[in-house]
């Protein structure tokens, strides 16, 4: 198979409204700077994906329609990739399959969210005839697993806000974090309003407008790089339905899958020993140990004591989310590309205050929908 | 010729006005049957799935959420979905084959066009800031482009007729077709328009429905299928989208995908994905069609248009004539967007 | 034989567009009766304007006035306007090229009748009473020339604008989802087992494991297990209660699969993991083809369900 390699990453100042920009705007925010991480012009760009979660946030059909001459799509082919929350890092991962597949050299792959444009819980609470008026809001559909997953691993209660409490001073040393929150404890988050019982206001992500890029390149896009790039080491995309008899919503085959898929095509055989860096999409701050047993970083129901132990801060066996990650950040269609940029960022040694010393490999992942999408990949400093 | 990807199977739920559920699962069931079987491979030995649709046909976030029940995702698939009529969808499950991540692969569009007012509901692909506001509706969006074409002297609105009278007369023997039949020219320009330069005979159906097609890898396709439909060209473009900063009259993303598909000149038929009759006469000028090309065969979206499998049902209609060994080389062709914005060439052959 | 159910689905919401420099600028002169358009490094003057140069791709930052009077550079007619077009008779759109812009800017034209349309006609603003920096705030065009009402500057600089969108739907169900509701009016819950892996849904679908219709009717109880639930505290958009309430997984005896619902009769921090609970149906005259005929689950007075019962649906 063919070489693929970040060569640049960018991403938006994430806030709750940037009512300062359209949404053109946002997302050229994010591609000029990727652009210009990459040391690439505009005549170097192939192609352009775009991702991004549903239209009705901005109420726009295929807004990528007529975005197509901001993002220098036109006269271009042009991607518009939607598989939910998982849809920024399947974004990155087309477009590393279209490197791969020898069609282009160099791929400019961005996703973004103005969510400022309407309300996602509006839309995601619009409720079809016939069904019944249950609606919990996004927490309310996590939450009860969350209490499935405690009650399974018998989990000590203030996990949830450990997790917290490392993500937001995580999010400080992040220039571009929506919540920079150095003097948050583990007191002032168990002093916070329950909102979803088990899960507390600031076990929660913000609601953000965001945009992320990256440019992919092929092997001779990355060797012609001036900086050091980030070598895409292996991708995987697995999907299960949303509700099935016998569906694990704690620790869903899919996600599980996709992990091995992933570690074997990267030739990881133990990967809390071989990843140094990992960019895990955490909503809720209970699924940092979810997913981390999810991912075989532990044994299933042990996940939460790599996380007791402080292992995933900056300087632990396996930091997570250094960037802060979606706690911190949630434009949510961008946020999946924001933990493969970031990955890429920590190998590529750009990842400024939240940089990993000596990060040489590093995972992101994204998930979507009812915990049932998942997209991942490894980047590695060395192509192999 | 390139014998790197085909296309190995292919089945289309028949078009209608109204039919199926909202989410589109039941429909999609049997079209997944029907084009596994042509292809004679199990669901569970596809490699890649990937899905065409749009939230806003069915005015609900993650419509196409539902539509992976139809699969039988369990165990867990390789899957991916594109907001995209399903032809872009079918490029990049090409391109997943292409890159040597998967083997086999089955690409899906769906949509149920009449649960809203689909033409008011297309006006929010415009512009949000300065033209959706003002509810164009998509079939005033084709009109503008005909009267541009009109008062250019590129079409006629009795070429345009006779683009409707070929479609519905070709269509009579497509069992999947919504409208078909004979129609006389001077009958169809004695009919009021509807927005004008446009009859209705001029634009496409709202059509609901479905389509499934099968790709399969070099040696596996040769397995599956005694005659697959190898994809020797592939490609796609945009343009800008704002209507007053464009000519109109030309396509230009269409000439580009075609030179960069490679559209041979010994073409023998072309599956064109023109919802207006006028558009099917810009698209010939934009492919550069000779004389000799057969023009939609099976009636085209003319005679139904079915939103998000369309573009797909015209590869997989092309696809069919070639593994019948009924053609040795065909096209079919994809747009997106208003007035032709964003269109798909792919050409098929049969093994020489 | 029954036709499947549907009904009516209608979506709205008044999006929130932040505008950004340029179309800030240029809606903001539209609220003054100003037009802008963007000049580009080749000279050309774009109304409506362009944020990027396609050229060069950098951002556009030169906004130069044009005049309200153009020219049609093509059109149509709209015998039947629909709902949210900019007027509720007869009237053209066209395509207008403002005198000094390069490009033309879609509109409506109130030109009376269809024979009064043609490619070259002059055209003019017609400026809308209350203008708030929105395309609307040009209420369409109308044929001729003549004078152009003054300029007024109206205050600060528009930054956001208000985009409402309505869309109306018809939500169609499936023949087993149409049987699971007409079982509902009756008091009924109406499972379906799927022939191949034999599991129970309810409702009713595709079995989302295999792929398949599911066939063989079963009747479910509405008594269950509380698999697992959050407490909902939080105010939320959409919201159609008010909190706290408890929102459970149920699965109800004879099914394979729970449902979402409502365990009310009990203070929230009362309910358990693997609690008993049964429906609480509406008055039986209200009920209709809905599971709102279920107003909740109330909790039994049973022992709790053991945690091997149920683990295998978390």
């Amino acid at each position: 198979m063919r070489r693929a390699a970040v060569l640049g990453t960018g991403q938006t100042h994430h806030r709750t409204r940037r009512t300062d920009v359209s949404m053109a705007g946002l997302c050229r925010e994010a591609i000029d700077r990727a652009l210009a991480d990459a040391g690439v012009d505009w005549p170097e760009i192939d192609a352009v994906v775009l991702g991004k979660a549903p239209d009705l946030f901005e109420g726009v059909m295929m807004p990528e329609l007529f975005l197509a001459d901001a993002l220098g799509a036109s006269g271009r082919p042009l991607l518009r990739v939607h598989t939910a929350g998982s849809v920024g890092g399947a974004t990155a991962n087309v477009a590393t399959t279209l490197i791969r597949a020898g069609v282009h050299r160099r791929v400019l792959a961005v996703a973004f969210e103005k969510q400022s444009e309407s309300n996602a819980m509006w839309a995601l609470s619009i409720q079809p005839p016939f069904t019944a008026p249950i609606g919990a809001g996004a927490g309310g559909y996590f939450a009860p697993h969350i209490r499935s997953y405690i009650r399974r691993s018998h989990a000590p209660g203030h996990i949830g806000s450990l997790v917290a409490v490392k993500d937001r001073r995580n999010g400080a040393l992040n220039p571009y974090a929506h919540l920079r929150q150095p003097g948050i404890t583990l007191e002032s988050v168990q002093a916070s309003p329950m909102l979803w019982d088990p899960i507390r206001y600031d076990e929660t992500c913000p609601s953000s407008d965001g945009a992320c890029a990256v440019v992919i390149g092929d092997e001779s896009a990355a060797e012609a790089s001036e900086r050091p790039v980030a070598w895409i080491r292996a991708t995987a995309m697995r999907t299960e339905p949303t509700f099935f008899a016998g569906k694990d919503h704690v620790n869903p085959r899919a996600g599980a899958e996709a992990a091995q898929a992933l570690w074997k095509a990267a030739g990881i055989t133990d990967p809390l020993e071989e990843v140094d860096a990992a960019e895990i999409y955490v909503p809720f701050s209970w699924f940092e140990p979810m997913w981390l047993e999810n991912l075989g970083f532990t044994e299933a129901g042990h996940g939460w004591k790599l996380t007791e132990s402080g292992e995933t801060r900056i300087g632990g066996k396996l930091p997570v989310n250094p960037s802060g990650g979606v706690l911190c950040s949630n434009p949510i269609g961008a946020s999946g590309m924001l933990r493969f940029a970031e990955a890429a960022m920590q190998v590529m040694g750009r990842a400024g205050d939240h940089q990993v010393p000596g990060a040489r490999v590093a995972l992101g992942h994204a998930y979507g929908g009812g915990s049932q999408f998942f997209s991942m990949w490894v980047v590695a400093a060395e192509p192999r | 010729m390139d014998q790197t990807v085909a296309v190995v199977g292919f089945a289309q739920a028949p078009n209608r006005p109204s039919a199926g559920t909202t989410s589109g699962v039941e429909t999609l069931v049997p079209v997944f049957r029907q084009a596994l079987e042509a292809a004679g491979l199990d669901r569970r030995e596809v490699g890649f799935w990937c899905s065409g649709s749009s939230d806003y046909l069915a005015g609900r976030a993650f419509s196409f959420v539902n539509a992976v029940d139809a699969i039988g995702a369990f165990p867990p698939i390789c899957e991916s979905h594109v907001e995209m009529d399903a032809a872009w969808a079918f490029y990049e499950a090409y391109v997943k084959i292409l890159a040597g991540e998967a083997e086999t692969a089955l690409v899906y569009g769906f949509g149920k066009s009449s649960a809203g007012q689909l033409r008011r509901v297309l006006a929010l692909q415009l512009d949000p800031y300065v033209t959706a506001p003002l509810w164009p509706d998509s079939v005033s969006i084709a009109a503008l482009q005909a009267r541009f074409a009109l008062d250019a002297g590129l079409v006629t609105e009795r070429a345009m007729a006779e683009v409707a009278a070929r479609s519905r007369a070709d269509a009579a023997t497509n069992p999947y077709a919504q409208v078909s039949g004979a129609a006389e020219i001077d009958e169809l320009l004695a009919e009021p328009y509807i927005a004008d330069p446009l009859r209705r005979h001029d634009c496409a159906p709202v059509s609901d429905g479905a389509a499934a097609l099968v790709l399969a890898a070099g040696d596996r396709a040769r397995e599956l299928r005694e005659r697959p439909a190898w994809i020797t060209g592939v490609a796609h473009r945009i343009d800008p989208q704002a209507l007053g900063e464009r000519d109109l009259t030309t396509v230009p993303s269409a000439t580009a995908a075609a030179e960069a598909a490679g559209l041979p000149d010994d073409l023998d038929l072309i599956e064109l994905h023109a919802p207006f009759t006028h558009q099917e006469l810009l698209l010939r000028t934009a492919l550069g069609l000779g004389e000799r090309v057969r023009i939609s065969p099976s009636g085209g979206a003319l005679t139904g248009n079915p939103m998000f499998s369309a573009g797909l049902a015209r590869i997989g209609a092309a696809a069919e004539r070639v593994m019948s060994g009924e053609v040795r080389k065909a096209a079919g062709h994809a747009t997106s967007g208003p007035a032709l914005q964003q269109n798909l060439i792919c050409v098929l052959e049969a093994e020489s | 034989m029954y036709t499947a159910l549907s009904a009516p689905l209608v979506i709205g919401f008044d999006y929130t567009r932040s505008l950004g420099p340029v179309l800030g600028r240029f809606m903001t002169g539209l609220r003054d009766r100003r037009v802008l358009g963007s000049r580009t490094a080749d000279g050309r003057i774009h109304v409506p304007p362009l944020e990027y140069d396609p050229a060069t791709h950098a951002p556009v930052t030169e906004l130069v006035d044009v005049q309200p009077t153009g020219t049609v550079a093509g059109w149509t007619w709209t015998d039947r306007p629909l709902d949210g077009q900019p007027l509720d008779r007869p009237f053209g759109w066209a395509l207008i090229r403002l005198d000094g812009a390069d490009t033309a800017l879609l509109h409506a034209v109130d030109a009376g009748s269809r024979d009064r349309m043609r490619t070259g006609m002059r055209v003019r603003i017609r400026w809308a009473a209350e203008r708030t920096g929105n395309i609307r705030d040009i209420e369409c065009f109308e044929p001729g020339v003549g004078q152009a009402p003054e300029q007024e500057i109206g205050g600060d600089p528009v930054t956001i604008m208000t985009a409402p969108i309505r869309l109306a739907y018809t939500h169609t169900t499936s023949d087993e989802e149409s049987r699971y509701l007409r079982a509902l009016a009756e008091g009924r819950l109406l499972g379906q087992r799927c022939p191949v892996c034999r599991k129970v849904y309810v409702p009713p679908r595709v079995c989302p494991a295999d792929g398949v219709p599911t066939e063989e009717e079963v009747t479910v109880r509405d008594h269950g297990t509380v698999t697992t639930f959050c407490v909902v505290n939080v105010p939320f958009a959409g919201q159609r209660l008010e909190p706290p309430y408890v929102v459970a997984q149920i699965l109800l005896d004879g099914a394979d699969i729970p449902i979402p619902h409502l365990i009310l009769g009990l203070p929230a921090d009362q309910v358990r993991m693997g609690m008993r609970v049964a429906a609480v149906w509406r008055d039986r005259e209200t009920w209709t083809y809905t599971p709102e005929n279920i107003a909740h689950f109330r909790p039994l007075d049973e022992p709790d369900a053991p945690y091997e019962s149920y683990e295998d649906h978390l």
